[in-house]
C-alpha cells in the first residue's frame, strides 16, 4: 500500500515537472521565432526521438550538438529495434521523431497514419562481417562463414539487419545455418564481443563503434543490400517545433559529418 | 486480469486456425514445454537438497547462502544471461574448459535454454521448499531415526511426504517461471527456431513484424499454461 502511494506521488511529481518545464523553456524564444524551424531556432523543451539501435552512437553525438545549438531544447533518445519502436509508436508512444533502419519499417508507421509529412532518407548503411579483434579464424568472405565449425550470429529476418543479411547471402549464393537469430544488431554484435560466435553480419557503423573488440570485414555482396535510414516527425508528438528543428538539423553538414564519421554513407 | 482481456479482445479470431497450424508455433510450444519441464526437474534435483540444508543444517554463512539463493529473483534476467555466458560461454570460466576438453559448449543449445531457465526459476522452488521444511516438525524425523531409519530413509519416507504440498507448489511456481523466461534465455541461449526459440522469444520476434501473430502466440502460451496449472493444482494440491 505504502509503495503504491509513494509511486503515485512520484508520478505526480514527474508530471508536474514536465508540465512546468516546457512553458518555462518556451518563454525566452516566444518573442521572436515563429518562422520555419532551422538550426538554432524554434526548438525548445523536451524532444523525444525514437531511433534504430544502429544509430545509438551517432544520434547521441548529434543530440549533444543539437542541444548546444538549441540551448533550451532537451533531446531524449530511445534506441531499439526499428520494428519494436514502430509498434510502440502505433500504440501511441508519446514521441516526436522516428528514425528507422529500413523504409519497410517506416512504412508501417506512415501506413498507420502516425507520421506527419513524408519520411526523408538521411543516411545509408552497409553490412560487414564482424569478427573478434585480429580475425583469429581468418574469415574474409561470406562463403567462409558457411565453413564447418564456424559459429555465426545473424539478425532475425523480422528486423532490418536480418533482411539485409538475407539479401547479401542470397546475392552471394551462400547458404549458412546461424547458431542464433538475434533480436537486433547490437545483440548480434554482443555475441561477437563476448567471443560466443566467430562472426556476425552487422552494419559497418556497429562494427566501427565496437572497434576496440571487433574487426569489420568488408565484402562485395553488401552493395546489393544497402539499408536506407528514413526519418520522420510524428503526428501525435507533443513538441512539433522541436521535431521540425531536429529534422532540419539532421541534414546540416555538421550532423552529416557525425554520421559519416560513424561509418554511414550519405544518401 | 485487464491485460488478459485486452489480448482476448484484440485476438484475430478469423485467421486463428490458420495461424495456429503454422509449423513454427508448434515447434516453439513443444520446446517451451520441454525445456520448462526439464528445468523444473533440474531445480527439484538441486533445489530440494539445498532447501533442506538451509532449513535443517547449521553451518557458517548460512544467511549469506540464503541471500545468494534469491539473487536470480533480484537480478534482471538479461544480466543473469550475461553472467551465465561469462561462466559457461566459450571464453567463460567453466565453459572454456568444457569447450577445450570435450568440445562441448552450452550457449545456443537446447541444454543452454534449460540452464538459463533453471537459473532463473530455482529460487521459487528453494524458497517454497524451505518454508515447508521449517513448518514440518523435525521430531518426526528424530522418531524415524530412533526406529532405526537412516537419514536418507527418514528423509524419503517421512520428511518428503510431510512437505509434499510445499514441494509441489514450489515446482509449479518454478515451472511457470521457466515457461515465461525470456531475458536470460535470449541472452545465453540465443534464438534459433526449433532449437532455442521458446514461446516468449517467438512472441517477441513476431511483435517486430506482425502484432496479430504475437497475440496468437501469447494466447497459445496462456491457454496451455492455464490448463496445465489448473490440472496440476487439482491433482497435487487439492487433495492435501
Amino acid at each position: 500500500m505504502r509503495a503504491r502511494r509513494l509511486a503515485a506521488v512520484a508520478v505526480a511529481a514527474l508530471l508536474a515537472m514536465t508540465g512546468c518545464s516546457s512553458p518555462a523553456a518556451d518563454e525566452p524564444i516566444g518573442g521572436g521565432s515563429s518562422g520555419p524551424a532551422g538550426p538554432g531556432s524554434g526548438a525548445a523543451g523536451p524532444v523525444t526521438v525514437l531511433a534504430a539501435a544502429s544509430l545509438t552512437e551517432s544520434f547521441t553525438a548529434i543530440g549533444t550538438r543539437f542541444e548546444q545549438v538549441n540551448p533550451s531544447a532537451e533531446v531524449s533518445f530511445s534506441f531499439g529495434g526499428s520494428a519494436g519502436l514502430a509498434q510502440q509508436i502505433i500504440a501511441g508512444a508519446p514521441a516526436d521523431v522516428f528514425a528507422a533502419a529500413s523504409p519497410t519499417t517506416m512504412k508501417t508507421v506512415t501506413d498507420a497514419g502516425a507520421a506527419t509529412g513524408t519520411p526523408v532518407t538521411f543516411a545509408r548503411n552497409q553490412l560487414v562481417i564482424a569478427v573478434p579483434k585480429g580475425n583469429p579464424k581468418g574469415l574474409a568472405t561470406l562463403a567462409a562463414l558457411a565453413g564447418s565449425g564456424i559459429k555465426v550470429a545473424l539478425c532475425a529476418e523480422q528486423v532490418p539487419c536480418g533482411t539485409a543479411a538475407g539479401k547479401a547471402l542470397s546475392a552471394a549464393g551462400v547458404r549458412l545455418t546461424p547458431v542464433t537469430l538475434e533480436q537486433d544488431v547490437k545483440a548480434a554484435l554482443a555475441k561477437v564481443k563476448l567471443g560466443e560466435v566467430d562472426a556476425a553480419l552487422v552494419y559497418r557503423t556497429d562494427a566501427k563503434a565496437a572497434a576496440a573488440d571487433v574487426d569489420g570485414v568488408e565484402f562485395p555482396e553488401s552493395a546489393g543490400a544497402v539499408n536506407d535510414y528514413p526519418i520522420v516527425a510524428l503526428e501525435d508528438g507533443p513538441n512539433p517545433a522541436g521535431a521540425a528543428a531536429f529534422l532540419t538539423f539532421i541534414r546540416t553538414p555538421e550532423a552529416q559529418r557525425i554520421l559519416t564519421d560513424a561509418g554511414f554513407q550519405q544518401p | 486480469m485487464l491485460p488478459l482481456a485486452g489480448l482476448l479482445i484484440r485476438a484475430p479470431w478469423t485467421t486463428l486456425p490458420q495461424r495456429l497450424t503454422e509449423p513454427g508455433v508448434l515447434a516453439a510450444l513443444r520446446l517451451s514445454l520441454l525445456t520448462a519441464t526439464l528445468a523444473t526437474v533440474v531445480c527439484l534435483l538441486l533445489g530440494v537438497p539445498l532447501a533442506w540444508l538451509l532449513a535443517r543444517a547449521r553451518f557458517p554463512g548460512r544467511r549469506l547462502v540464503r541471500a545468494l539463493v534469491t539473487v536470480p529473483l533480484v537480478l534482471p534476467p538479461v544480466v543473469g544471461g550475461v553472467a551465465l555466458l561469462l561462466v559457461f560461454g566459450r571464453r567463460g570460466l567453466v565453459g572454456g574448459w568444457l569447450d577445450a576438453t570435450f568440445g562441448f559448449s552450452l550457449p545456443f543449445t537446447t541444454t543452454g535454454v534449460v540452464v538459463a531457465e533453471a537459473f532463473v526459476a530455482m529460487p521459487f522452488l528453494v524458497i517454497s521448499v524451505e518454508g515447508a521444511l521449517r513448518g514440518a516438525d523435525p521430531r518426526f524425523e528424530e522418531a524415524a531415526a530412533t526406529l532405526g531409519a537412516s537419514r536418507w530413509t527418514a528423509f524419503r519416507r517421512v520428511t518428503l511426504p510431510l512437505i509434499g504440498p510445499g514441494v509441489a507448489a514450489g515446482a509449479v511456481l518454478c515451472w511457470a517461471r521457466a515457461l515465461g523466461e525470456f531475458g536470460a534465455t535470449i541472452t545465453f541461449a540465443g534464438n534459433f527456431p526449433g532449437r532455442t526459440q521458446t514461446m516468449p522469444l517467438a512472441v517477441y520476434l513476431a511483435l517486430e513484424q506482425d502484432l496479430d501473430a504475437a497475440i496468437v502466440l501469447s494466447l497459445v502460451l496462456l491457454v496451455v499454461s492455464v490448463v496445465i496449472l489448473a490440472g496440476l493444482r487439482d491433482r497435487w494440491l487439492g487433495t492435501s
